[in-house]
C-alpha cells in the first residue's frame, strides 16, 4: 500500500484513457445512426500523424491537432462514401481499418526507429510531489480531455437540444427527416467528431504510452473500443466504468504475472480483461435497460424519400 | 474469434497491398540470382532489417557475380507460396524465405522446382533441395544475464516474454543461469504478453515489472516499448534483434544482432561453385551469426570484461550457457555438474531454471 501501488494506479489509467476517447467518439456516432468499423484505421493514422508531426515541428500541440484532422479527413472518406453514396456501413469501416492499416504504415515509414519526447504531465512538477498528488495531477493532458469529454457528451446526449437531435436521427431517421433535420448532416458531424476522438486516441499511443511510430501501433485496440460502446448500453459513464475496468483487469494481470501470482494458464491471464470486461458490463446493460440501449437506425443507410 | 479472423484479413490486405515491392540490382553477363522472402518490412530496425542486412553483406562481396532481389511484407501462409513460386520462376537459384511461418510453402514451392536450391530461417523440415538455417540466440542472452547480475541493484531482472515455446524458453533459463553464475540469489520475474508485438502491452508490462522490483528488463518481444519505459524510470533494458540504443540511450545496455551475412556469403559460394548440399545450420557468436551491439557507456569496465569473458568462454566452449549443474524450478537436477545439455534438450526445452519466477 505504498509507492508501488500508485504507480500501478497511473498505469491503469494511460491503459484506459485511450480505449474512453475512441469509443466515446463512437458513442456518438452510433448514437447518430452510424456504425464506423474504422476505428482502428483512424486511430493508426492519428498516430502516426501526431507522431510525425511533432517530430518535424517539435510542438505537441501542433501534432496533437494535425492527428485529429487528419483522422477526420479520414473518417471524412468513410462519410462520403455511406451518407452521401449510401454505400454499406459495415463494409466500408472495414475498408477504412485496412486504408488505415496501409496508408499509415506508408506515412510512418521514415519515422520507424525514431523517437520524440514523451507528452508529460500537464501540471507543474510541484503540484505532483506526493504519490496522490501525482496520481491527481501527474498525468498528460489527453488523460484530463479525456474525463472532461465524458462528461461533455453525457451532458450534450441527455440535456442539450443538439444532442436530442443527434439521437432523433440515430433513432428514427425518418421521421427527423420529416420535421426538417438534416439526418445526413448531423451524421456527417457525428462521424467528423468521431474521428477526431479516435486522432486523439491513436496519438495516446504513439505520443505518450510509446513515443514512436511502428507498424500497426496500436495493435487492436479500435476493436476493444468499439466492443466497449456496444457492451456499456451507449451510455457515457458507463463506458467510462468499462474503459476504467478493462484498464484495471488488463494491468492487474500484468502485475500478477510479474509478482508471480497464477501459475495457470497464461493465455488465460491474457484473456482475463476481456472475459471481465464483457462480463460485468453484459450483467449492468442486461439488468435495466432491456434490449432498448441499440440507437433503432445504427447501421442502416438513409436515402431521403423526396 | 472474429477480432482475430478480422486482424489476420487486415494484415494479409495490408501484406498484399504493399507486395509488389519487388527490388534488385543488375548487370554483368549471368550472375547467380539470390531470392530473399521476408516477412516484415525492411525498416524495422529488428528482425528483417537483420536479414536484409546480411543480404546486402552478400551483395558487397560477390559484387556483380550475383543478383539479389527481395519481397519484403510478405504475410505467412498461402500468400508467401506465391511470391516463394514466382521467385523461382523468375529464376532465382537459390531462394532464402526468412520466416518460421515460411516453412511449408518452401517445402511445397521446392517440391515443384527441384533444381532450384532453398534455404529457410528456424523451420525444421528440409529436403533434398532445402536447408534450414538458425541462430543461437539463447547464447546472447547468456552474455545479458551476466551483464544484468552485475548492473542490478535489486537482484532481480524483469523479462517480457511472447509464447511458452522452446526457443523462448531456453532464452530465459540462458540469460537466468548466467546471472545466478554472478549473483546466487538473481531472479529472473517473466510477464507473458502473448504476443509478439504489441507495444502498449510490452511497456506495461515493463511499468509492472519495474513495480514488482525489477530494474532491468530483458525482453523476447520485438517492440522498444520496454526500453522507453525504462528509459523514463531511470533503469535499464535490453535491446532485442539490433541496436535500439536511438530509443532509450541511458537505459539500453546492449542488444543482441543477427547478423546472417556470413551465413549467407558461404552458402552463395557453395552455389556457385556447385557444392550447395542441404543441410541444418544452427550457428551462434563462434560462426558470427549473433553479435553484441555496442555496449552503454554507462556499463563499467569490470562489467564489460565480464560480458567479454561469458561471450569468449561460449566461443572456445569452455563454458557452455547450459554448462550443469543445472536445477530446475522444482529443485530436480537436469544435469550434472562437468555435463552440459546438449542441442535436442535445449530446442525442446519446456521446464525453467531455478531463480525463474513465471
Amino acid at each position: 500500500m505504498d509507492a508501488m501501488w500508485f504507480s500501478v494506479a497511473m498505469t491503469i489509467v494511460a491503459a484506459s484513457t485511450p480505449l474512453l476517447l475512441a469509443a466515446l467518439g463512437e458513442l456518438v456516432v452510433e448514437k447518430a445512426g452510424v456504425l464506423n468499423l474504422g476505428l482502428e484505421g483512424m486511430m493508426l493514422v492519428g498516430a502516426v500523424t501526431g507522431f510525425a508531426v511533432t517530430f518535424a515541428t517539435g510542438a505537441a500541440l501542433v501534432g496533437i491537432v494535425a492527428a485529429m484532422l487528419a483522422a477526420v479527413a479520414a473518417s471524412m472518406i468513410f462519410a462520403f462514401l455511406t451518407l452521401t453514396l449510401a454505400s454499406n456501413q459495415v463494409a466500408t469501416g472495414l475498408a477504412l481499418t485496412i486504408f488505415g492499416v496501409g496508408i499509415s504504415s506508408m506515412i510512418g515509414e521514415g519515422f520507424v526507429g525514431k523517437t520524440i519526447p514523451v507528452l508529460g504531465p500537464v501540471f507543474p512538477e510541484a503540484l505532483a510531489g506526493h504519490p496522490f498528488l501525482r496520481l491527481l495531477f501527474g498525468h498528460s493532458p489527453l488523460v484530463y480531455v479525456s474525463l472532461v469529454m465524458t462528461a461533455v457528451v453525457a451532458w450534450f446526449l441527455t440535456r442539450s437540444r443538439a444532442g436530442l437531435i443527434l439521437r432523433a436521427v440515430g433513432e428514427n431517421d425518418a421521421s427527423a427527416h420529416s420535421i426538417g433535420y438534416s439526418v445526413i448532416g448531423v451524421r456527417y458531424a457525428a462521424v467528423a467528431f468521431g474521428g477526431a476522438m479516435a486522432g486523439l486516441a491513436g496519438c495516446f499511443y504513439s505520443m505518450v504510452q510509446t513515443p514512436m511510430w511502428a507498424e500497426e501501433l496500436t495493435a487492436g485496440r479500435g476493436w476493444i473500443a468499439l466492443a466497449l460502446v456496444v457492451f456499456s448500453a451507449w451510455k457515457p459513464w458507463r463506458l467510462l466504468l468499462g474503459a476504467y475496468l478493462f484498464g484495471t483487469v488488463m494491468t492487474l494481470e500484468l502485475q500478477a504475472k510479474a509478482a508471480g501470482v497464477g501459475i495457470f494458464a497464461p493465455e488465460f491471464l491474457a484473456a482475463l480483461p476481456y472475459l471481465a470486461t464483457i462480463l460485468v458490463l453484459a450483467l449492468i446493460s442486461s439488468r435495466r435497460s432491456v434490449g432498448a440501449a441499440a440507437p433503432a437506425c445504427l447501421g442502416r443507410p438513409f436515402k431521403p424519400a423526396t | 474469434m472474429t477480432l482475430m479472423t478480422r486482424r489476420s484479413l487486415l494484415r494479409t490486405g495490408a501484406a498484399a497491398a504493399a507486395l509488389p515491392l519487388v527490388a534488385g540490382r543488375a548487370f554483368a553477363q549471368e550472375p547467380l540470382k539470390v531470392g530473399f522472402v521476408y516477412v516484415g518490412p525492411v525498416g524495422d530496425f529488428g528482425y528483417t532489417y537483420a536479414h536484409d542486412q546480411g543480404r546486402q553483406e552478400a551483395d558487397a562481396h560477390f559484387g556483380d557475380r550475383i543478383r539479389t532481389t527481395y519481397v519484403e511484407n510478405v504475410a505467412e501462409g498461402p500468400d508467401s507460396e506465391r511470391v516463394i513460386r514466382n521467385l523461382a520462376e523468375d529464376g532465382n537459384q537459390l531462394i532464402f524465405t526468412c520466416s518460421f511461418g515460411f516453412m511449408n510453402p518452401t517445402i511445397k514451392v521446392a517440391k515443384r522446382f527441384p533444381d532450384v536450391k532453398f534455404e529457410h530461417c528456424s523451420g525444421y523440415q528440409r529436403a533434398e533441395n532445402v536447408a534450414t538455417y538458425n541462430a543461437r540466440f539463447y547464447e546472447g542472452r547468456a552474455v545479458c544475464g551476466t551483464i544484468a547480475a552485475k548492473m542490478s541493484k535489486s537482484g532481480v531482472a524483469g523479462y517480457i516474454a511472447s509464447f511458452p515455446i522452446p526457443e523462448v524458453v531456453s532464452g530465459i533459463n540462458a540469460f537466468t543461469l548466467a546471472a545466478r553464475r554472478v549473483n546466487p540469489a538473481f531472479q529472473t520475474k517473466v510477464v507473458w504478453v502473448s504476443s509478439w508485438y504489441d507495444p502498449a502491452k510490452e511497456a506495461d508490462a515493463a511499468k509492472a515489472l519495474f513495480d514488482q522490483g525489477a530494474d532491468v528488463i530483458a525482453q523476447h518481444t520485438d517492440s522498444p516499448a520496454a526500453l522507453q519505459a525504462a528509459e523514463q524510470r531511470g533503469l535499464w533494458a535490453f535491446g532485442q534483434a539490433w541496436d535500439m540504443s536511438s530509443f532509450a540511450p541511458k537505459a539500453h545496455l546492449t542488444a543482441i544482432q543477427n547478423h546472417w551475412g556470413a551465413y549467407y556469403i558461404e552458402r552463395i559460394q557453395k552455389t556457385l561453385d556447385g557444392a550447395w548440399e542441404s543441410g541444418d545450420a544452427w550457428w551462434g557468436f563462434k560462426e558470427g551469426m549473433l553479435k553484441m551491439s555496442p555496449f552503454n557507456p554507462a556499463i563499467p569496465a569490470d562489467v564489460i570484461e565480464a560480458a567479454n569473458e561469458t561471450e569468449v568462454g561460449i566461443v572456445d566452449g569452455s563454458a557452455p550457457p547450459f554448462a550443469g549443474p543445472i536445477v530446475n524450478q522444482a529443485g530436480e537436477e537436469k544435469a550434472a555438474a562437468g555435463s552440459a545439455l546438449d542441442d535436442p534438450a535445449i530446442l525442446s526445452m519446456d521446464w525453467y531454471v531455478e531463480g525463474v519466477q513465471s
